[in-house]
């Protein structure tokens, strides 16, 4: 078995396959390291059979589905793997909805969905790799994502 | 009466962007708007949407919008509710948008929406279910307008299809050519963008153009455009949407249409646009036969009268 750079874990996430260079994006919308004690290990520019990937691992917390539709967002071909006791317990490859509601704000300051109204903000997402969507109120389309994540 | 018998089903539908129709559903709101004109006149009367109430909510200026929606429901016998300054209403005290919504809802039929931010008419269709008409969003659609304007250059020109459209202006700000554009490209016009650099058309509507099969020419030259132009469609440059007061300063007064620019023009060349004007049009070109914007300002009524009729199911 190939040799790993960062070190197996007993529980916990693998976010494999991570656009290179975005594992620390990745991280921020994780919400890491604040408001979490879990040790975290960082690979970035890892060789692999698909060119350089990044790689997070998360120890004793599983990624829920809403944390791994945001990870979508800016990582398209990433996959999450659910650590048990060493062993993958559930893999999968993240994949955009057709709308992504609640996660980001529009990057347009006049969008109704940046007043104080009681909705959350809604994108439709326009393409799934490379990610690009619109918003459902403005139809404005924001450029760097990783930059309007709540 | 055969003009009210209604092949498409437009009932309780909201108008928020004319990119939710058609063409044959936006060919068939013309076509009834056609045969609104002498209802929009005066000249008959039929009293088909008695009983019917339309909220009007204008939180921005208006003067044709406004006027030509309560001119449109009176001449088919429904009423209007509403305001056509927020001032007077709880907004003043921080209601939200959607608790407005909610009670212009609970009173009336349908609702008229014209608000500075843009997708407000969308957030209002979340929370209502009679039908919303969106009467301007910030910058962002302005449906009805584009109708009035489809209605405008068919008429005038008989027909859209490769006629060549110069759009003039605040092109970056202005929602009605947003509209516009979209819809142009729709009916396979030729369509041509001029404006100053800092207020070129949005990239979104460009790429939009181009996938429906038209590749808009850009330039900052309005002389040269002109000479080839069947419409020439005339926008003001918009002070209340400048971020930066500077910036405004530094484009108004860019492009002005006169008699001199005109004769360098095709004798058939018609002149439009939604008004109001400042500078951009001389008052003497309105003499001429090229002068449609009055016209084209009168036939928001036959349209928004066959859009209400339609959308409050009208059994017209």
């Amino acid at each position: 078995m190939k040799e790993l750079k960062i070190p197996l874990i007993k529980n916990g996430s693998v976010i494999d396959h991570i656009t290179s260079g975005n594992a620390v994006k990745v991280l921020h919308i994780l919400g890491i390291p604040k408001g979490t004690s879990s040790v975290v290990s960082v690979a970035m520019n890892v060789n692999s059979k698909m060119g350089k990937k990044d790689i997070v691992k998360v120890e004793n917390r599983e990624l829920d589905p809403q944390e791994v539709d945001k990870i979508a967002l800016i990582a398209p071909k990433a996959t999450i793997n659910i650590i048990r006791n060493y062993k993958v317990a559930k893999k999968h490859k993240v994949e955009l909805p057709d709308e992504v509601i609640g996660l980001l704000s529009c990057s347009n300051p006049t969008c109704v969905s940046n007043a104080k109204e009681p909705v959350k903000s809604r994108f439709m997402v326009v393409c799934k790799d490379p990610p690009k969507i619109k918003c459902y109120y403005c139809e404005r389309e924001p450029e760097d994502i990783a930059d309007r994540i709540i | 009466m055969s003009f009210f018998l209604i092949k498409m089903d437009f009932k309780g539908r909201d108008i928020i962007s004319i990119r939710d129709f058609s063409k044959k559903e936006i060919d068939h709101i013309l076509n009834y708007a056609n045969k609104m004109i002498p209802y929009a006149k005066g000249k008959k009367y039929e009293a088909k949407l008695k009983g019917k109430v339309l909220s009007s909510l204008f939180f921005e200026p208006s003067t044709r919008t406004r006027l030509s929606f309560e001119t449109a429901m009176n001449r088919l016998g429904g009423r209007v509710i509403g305001f056509a300054d927020p001032s007077g209403t709880s907004q003043k005290k921080g209601e939200s948008l959607a608790d407005t919504i909610r009670m212009a809802n609970s009173y009336s039929d349908a609702i008229v929406i014209r608000h500075h931010q843009e997708g407000a008419a969308r957030l209002a269709a979340e929370f209502a279910d009679v039908p919303v008409v969106n009467a301007g969003d910030g910058a962002g659609h302005h449906p009805t307008q584009c109708l009035l304007d489809l209605f405008t250059i068919r008429a005038e020109k008989k027909g859209i299809k490769n006629k060549n459209i110069v759009l003039v202006g605040d092109l970056k700000y202005g929602r009605t050519v947003h509209s516009l554009a979209h819809a142009l490209a729709l009916y396979g016009a030729q369509l041509t963008f001029v404006s100053p650099v800092t207020l070129k058309m949005p990239i979104e509507v460009i790429n939009d153009c181009k996938e429906l099969g038209v590749e808009p020419l850009q330039t900052v030259s309005l002389d040269k455009a002109v000479k080839e132009a069947d419409v020439l469609y005339v926008t003001r440059i918009q002070k209340e949407r400048f971020p930066d007061p500077g910036e405004y300063n530094r484009v108004v007064g860019s492009y002005k249409i006169n008699i001199e620019l005109l004769k360098e023009a095709k004798k058939n060349i018609i002149v439009m646009h939604p008004l109001p004007r400042v500078t951009e049009i001389d008052p003497e070109v309105d003499k001429t036969p090229h002068a449609i914007y009055f016209k084209q300002a009168f036939n928001g009524v036959p349209v928004r009268m066959a859009l209400l009729s339609l959308i409050l199911g009208g059994k017209l």
